[in-house]
């Protein structure tokens, strides 16, 4: 296990090393830089400031220099964000959206899961088919709309949430409610195809013929070995989820990571563009290293084997 | 942490309690003022609230509150919060005094004379070293990161020399403090806007304890201000809120005791929490009102709908190096086709006013009168379609064309943008049987374009950084740093420069006159649109929020009656 | 070359060592399996037959298909109306004889840009969905099939590319690529197949180690048989699942580029980006929310329950 893991973060550090260089190209190729505006600076001061920031030099000598200091940890400052740090930033941005989008995750995996299962074990039965109108419309309904109403009936008509902002319990509920509208659909789909299997599988029959409990076959055996899509899908789910919507973010006026993002990439905020990825990429990772080891939990017949094939 | 925090309470306990006494004096003057008598809940007498919080919306977080290194209008509405410069603008849009009492104007020499009331927030004087320090810091070629707004102060004399550093000595510069409260600035030629442009934020002094700390202007603990408000919080992405200063030498005329800002982007759900009454005012400056919802607003808001005139114009700006623009006849046709009224009545529907020339309304000419009013645009083109087709068939024969090369207009994200640009090639393709490709382009890839001259038709706007036709004049000049036309004209250039060196305002506003008929009557460099209006809305019960001729919004003085 | 002598029916007493191998490469063997699964697509057709929810699905899919073909032609033979034209003289009209949909905010005709969105939406939703499908199946297969090394280097590139800014990605393609359907197309999948190559893989791992697999191995199939005749039909469950969500999602990650202007170009407009342009006045114009907003969700409906038919006929696991 031990050297499973250790293979595994050597992968993830290489993997890391190669978005890093990636994206510092894609976004050097893209046209526009930090310093441009609708009424253009004098070229002199234009220049200083490439001179300043380094964006003068060839865009190869900005990347080792870059590598060289995020080797050493410094992430640098924001290019438009005067003076202020990119590991600052991320944490004051991140910490919104981590909020919501962990209980959006509960949330999303408590109802998702219950609703699959409820369509799975009543399947083509009514319930089945509520479950699936309610999930399929989870779906058909874009985020935004969703949030839109959600804006519109439970502030705007019926004033029991406030509108905009991120100041408490109250502000949660509308944008955990649209964050989770999608993932809750996408979990109970994903469950009852699952589900469906397993309850058809030779096991399952088994333990009926066995006499055994329905709670414990649900247990023991439905839940566990149906909910693996599930977990498969949570990793990035997770990662995507708390790394921020910028929809949900920008209708309701929360300062989350997702909207700093697509800011940082319009105004070309290069080491925040940079600082973003690398953490959002390094998330990412972890939480798919996570999802493979949370497998051979769930799962007892897959096994983790350190770096050759079996 | 703890402590500064229940400082924090204390100072704002003794602040509410200090603007109460405040509103009680200021209740009695107000009494004969305010008989306007058009709202009938008012019944003829101001009553100010007991609570005095301006809530408002920024629709963008501000980088920074460093007044050097500020360029967006969102720190435009803060700052003018929290800092005062040697001159205030008016309500009637005049310089009014700020830190200086008074000054005398000998040609190019400014001589201000300081307050000796005037303080920084900690309690320090504000001194006329206090804004030599500010503008070195601005000019300074050693400044981290450089001042993107120092082009503001080349006027000053040898202003743009230290700052490009051909001279290295800041006492050459003309600006000397003489004394504590004697502030002596020599320009480099005359300059009639000087003085209202020591009210912008570039010329706010800085305190000199900023020199040995580069986070400051982002921490509140940190922010020393002169202005009627500091900066009491900043939580990233979500707020911002100042109070009122207990320091600014004319606090008793402040009414509000806090300001909050919070930060959200989209305008419906600015306008949704405005119509819940989580906000004192929506729209511009710091939001915008979604074009969809303008005509109901203006409809079941009726009271608190506010439509201004500001000093932008928006157009269309043609590429005169690229076919088949630089064809004048061709340009001509282009913008005659395009019908304005309906297209401000029923596209943009914000009031905006149809552009026939480049100088919009709001920008002071000679006479004290509007430049716009001194010179009818309407003389300059007018709406024909007839003409339109008939220039075109002329220029393409010109061009020896037997069909019009493919075009393209390019413009940037923008609700707005998007309906006004599908509106007008609309336009072109009934009026003129012609048919132009939009195209939408992400912010920078559009901005790039635009400026290397890699477009047909582009989107364009300008705004005024000045209350004077230059500020829209001179950026046509050949080889102009914003001169993203391709746009060259000898005569034009003769005409913007003389006006520069001159000081006799009849003979600038002559010139300005010739130059903008020449630039738009006979070449059509670009295709005027519209001039801007500032679009709000604004609670009953807010009062005294100015808008100046920019579109920037002053909320110094605002106050709130009960309500 | 061996095989062929092998064909013949042979008494115990001519059994010699040789003849046990060459039965288990038998390439007529493969034959039969083959044949077999072809006869099981027709009995999942009827099996979906019977299925009625499903074919209803089928059939409000053929007529939202049809009516993005042909509605725009209808307005045109009927009214002579177009996508583009404005009639600024009637903006924002309620839905009449005139207007079927009523008209938005430029006064164009709804009923025209509706099904001209559906066609864009369709197209961007299903090209998206296929190229997702056929690049993530194979990916994920692969990937979870051979485990180890293939597998952590394939996941790992995957993940990065998950991982790169999927906005810079675009800004780039519509700076280098002309801004057109196929543009937007290739930029939605371009980070679109991995969340199905993850699932597949998942599955995949599942599955190999079962009794089944080890069968098939046991009497020779090769990895490729392997892979699309056992372990995938087994996953196609969750493969549906993916693939009528990854429809939807590229509808939606083409409004989300739409709203920061990199969507399709105007006046074409998509589904998404037409309920993105109607959202602020939608109380109040409520018509130029609903019919897109209408078409969009119908056809996701459909397509959910149509796939659930599909996963039930196709998967040999529910059969009886």
């Amino acid at each position: 296990m031990a050297r499973y893991i250790a293979n595994k973060l050597f992968y993830t550090l290489i993997s890391l090393f190669i978005l890093i260089s990636a994206t510092f190209f894609l976004m050097k190729a893209i046209p526009g830089d930090p310093f441009m505006s609708e009424k253009k600076v004098p070229p002199a001061i234009q220049e200083r400031l490439y001179e300043q920031y380094g964006l003068n030099k060839p865009v190869y000598e900005q990347y080792f220099k870059y590598l060289g200091d995020i080797a050493q940890g410094d992430f640098g400052i924001s290019m438009k964000k005067i003076n202020q740090n990119v590991t600052d930033i991320i944490k004051d941005t991140f910490g919104a959206s981590l909020k919501l989008g962990l209980v959006s995750i509960v949330v999303s995996v408590i109802v998702g899961v219950a609703l699959g299962l409820l369509a799975a074990l009543y399947h083509r039965k009514l319930i089945d088919n509520v479950a699936m109108v309610l999930a399929v419309l989870g779906i058909a309904v874009p985020s935004f709309v969703v949030a839109s109403l959600l804006q519109f009936v439970f502030s705007s008509k019926l004033h029991w949430f406030p509108t905009m902002g991120f100041k408490g319990p109250m502000y949660y509920f509308l944008p955990v409610a649209a964050l989770s509208a999608q993932p809750i659909a996408f979990i109970a789909r994903l469950t009852r195809s699952s589900m469906l299997e397993v309850l058809h599988a030779d096991y399952i029959k088994t333990a009926k013929a066995k006499g055994l409990r329905w709670y414990a076959i649900l247990f023991r055996h439905v839940i566990r070995n149906g909910i693996l899509p599930v977990v498969t899908y949570l990793g990035p789910m997770t990662a995507n989820i708390v790394t921020g919507s910028v929809v949900i973010e920008q209708i309701f006026g929360i300062g989350g990571i997702g909207k700093q993002f697509v800011q940082a990439i319009t105004v070309r905020d290069y080491p925040v563009i940079m600082g973003i990825t690398i953490f959002y990429g390094a998330l990412l990772m972890i939480a798919r290293l996570v999802t493979d080891i949370a497998y051979g939990f769930v799962d007892p017949r897959i096994k983790l084997t350190g770096g050759k094939g079996d | 942490m703890k402590k500064s925090k229940s400082l924090l309470l204390l100072l704002t306990l003794v602040l509410a309690v200090g603007t109460l006494l405040a509103a009680c004096g200021s209740n009695d003057k107000n009494n004969g003022a305010s008989n306007s008598g058009e709202n009938a809940a008012n019944s003829g007498e101001e009553k100010l609230a007991a609570d005095q919080t301006l809530r408002i919306n920024l629709s963008a977080e501000p980088p920074t509150f460093d007044p050097a290194q500020a360029q967006d209008s969102q720190a435009n509405t803060v700052l003018k919060l929290m800092y005062e410069g040697l001159v205030r603008i008016d309500a009637d849009g005049k310089e009014a005094p700020g830190v200086a009492e008074s000054w005398d104007v000998d040609g190019t020499k400014y001589t201000f004379h300081l307050r000796k009331d005037a303080k920084w927030s900690n309690g320090d004087p504000v001194t006329a070293n206090d804004f030599v320090f500010a503008w070195e810091r601005v000019l300074s070629p050693n400044t981290q990161p450089a001042a993107p707004y120092a082009y503001q102060l080349y006027y000053i004399k040898n202003g743009q020399e230290y700052n490009e550093g051909k001279i290295t000595d800041f006492s050459q510069v003309g600006v000397k403090a003489t004394d504590e409260n004697t502030l002596e600035v020599e320009l480099t030629a005359p300059t009639p806007y000087f003085l209202g442009l020591t009210a912008f934020y570039t010329f706010y002094p800085v305190h000199s304890s900023v020199a040995d700390d580069a986070a400051w202007a982002t921490d509140p603990a940190k922010m020393i201000v002169n202005g009627p408000f500091t900066l009491t919080t900043w939580t990233k992405g979500q707020t911002i809120e100042v109070s009122k200063s207990d320091n600014y030498w004319d606090k008793d005329s402040i009414k509000l005791t806090k300001v909050n800002m919070s930060l959200v982007e989209s305008g419906a759900t600015e306008l949704t929490s405005y119509r819940n009454d989580e906000l004192d005012r929506a729209g511009h400056p710091n939001g915008e009102i979604p074009t969809d919802q303008i005509p109901i607003v203006q409809k079941e808001l009726a009271d608190e709908y506010k439509v201004k005139g500001i000093a932008s114009t928006y157009y269309y700006q043609f590429n005169a190096n690229a076919k088949p623009f630089d064809n004048v006849k061709i340009r001509k046709a282009f913008s005659m086709a395009v019908d304005r009224q309906t297209l401000v009545d029923k596209v943009t529907m914000g009031g905006q006013i149809p552009a026939y020339g480049y100088v919009p309304p709001g920008i002071l000419g000679a006479s004290g009168e509007e430049f716009r009013k001194e010179h009818d645009d309407k003389s300059y083109f007018q709406e024909n379609v007839e003409e339109a087709k008939k220039l075109l068939e002329e220029g393409m024969q010109e061009e020896g064309y037997t069909k019009l090369p493919d075009i393209t207009l390019i413009y940037n994200t923008g609700e707005g943008h998007k309906k006004i640009a599908t509106a007008i090639s609309d336009m072109w393709k009934t009026n003129l049987g012609v048919d132009v490709k939009i195209e939408n382009q992400e912010w920078g890839v559009f901005l790039k374009n635009r400026q290397n001259l890699d477009y047909q038709i582009a989107r364009g706007a300008w705004s005024a950084d000045y209350n004077d036709p230059m500020t829209f004049m001179d950026m046509w000049m050949t080889n102009g740093g914003n001169n993203d036309l391709g746009y060259a004209n000898a005569e034009y250039d003769k005409l913007i420069n003389e006006a520069k060196a001159s000081s006799d305002a009849t003979q600038r506003d002559t010139n300005f006159a010739k130059a903008e008929e020449m630039f738009v009557k006979d070449d059509m460099a670009l295709m005027p649109i519209y001039y801007y209006t500032s679009v709000s809305l604004e609670k009953t019960y807010l009062k005294g929020v100015n808008v100046d001729f920019s579109g920037a919004v002053d909320y110094t003085h605002a106050y709130i009656l009960e309500h | 070359m061996e095989a062929n002598q092998s064909s013949g029916i042979s008494t115990p007493a001519d059994l010699k060592p040789d003849d046990f191998r060459k039965i288990g490469t038998d390439e007529k063997q493969a034959e039969i399996i083959q044949r077999e699964s072809i006869s099981s697509w027709r009995d999942a057709w009827q099996r979906l037959c019977t299925n009625k929810m499903a074919i209803t699905a089928l059939i409000v899919l053929l007529f939202i298909v049809i009516a993005a073909i042909v509605g725009p032609y209808i307005a045109k033979w009927v009214f002579n109306y177009n996508y583009y034209t404005n009639d600024l003289l009637n903006t924002n009209q309620r839905p009449s004889a005139e207007h079927w949909f009523g008209t938005d905010d430029l006064g164009r005709d709804m009923f025209v840009r509706t099904w001209m969105g559906a066609r864009i939406s369709l197209i961007v939703g299903l090209a998206a969905a296929m190229i997702d499908l056929f690049i993530g199946v194979i990916y994920g297969g692969v990937m979870g099939y051979f485990g180890g090394r293939v597998d952590s280097i394939m996941n790992k590139f995957s993940e990065i590319l998950y991982a790169i800014p999927y906005l810079l990605v675009t800004i780039l393609l519509l700076v280098v690529m002309e801004p057109s359907l196929p543009t937007i197309i290739i930029a939605l999948t371009i980070t679109g197949w991995i969340n199905m190559s993850w699932i597949v893989r998942g599955e995949i791992m599942q599955l190999k180690n079962r009794e089944f697999v080890l069968a098939s191995r046991s009497m020779g199939a090769g990895s490729g048989r392997l892979l699309f005749r056992h372990l995938l039909p087994n996953a196609v469950g969750p493969i549906i699942v993916t693939v009528t969500l990854s429809v939807p999602n590229a509808i939606f990650a083409e409004a989300f580029l739409s709203f920061l202007g990199l969507g399709v170009q105007a006046p074409v407009a998509s589904l998404g980006s037409m309920i993105n342009d109607a959202l602020t006045g939608w109380l109040y114009y409520p018509w130029r929310m609903l019919f897109p907003a209408i078409v969009i969700s119908l056809t996701m409906l459909a397509f959910n329950i149509f796939g659930d038919g599909l996963r039930d006929a196709l998967d040999p696991k529910l059969k009886k």
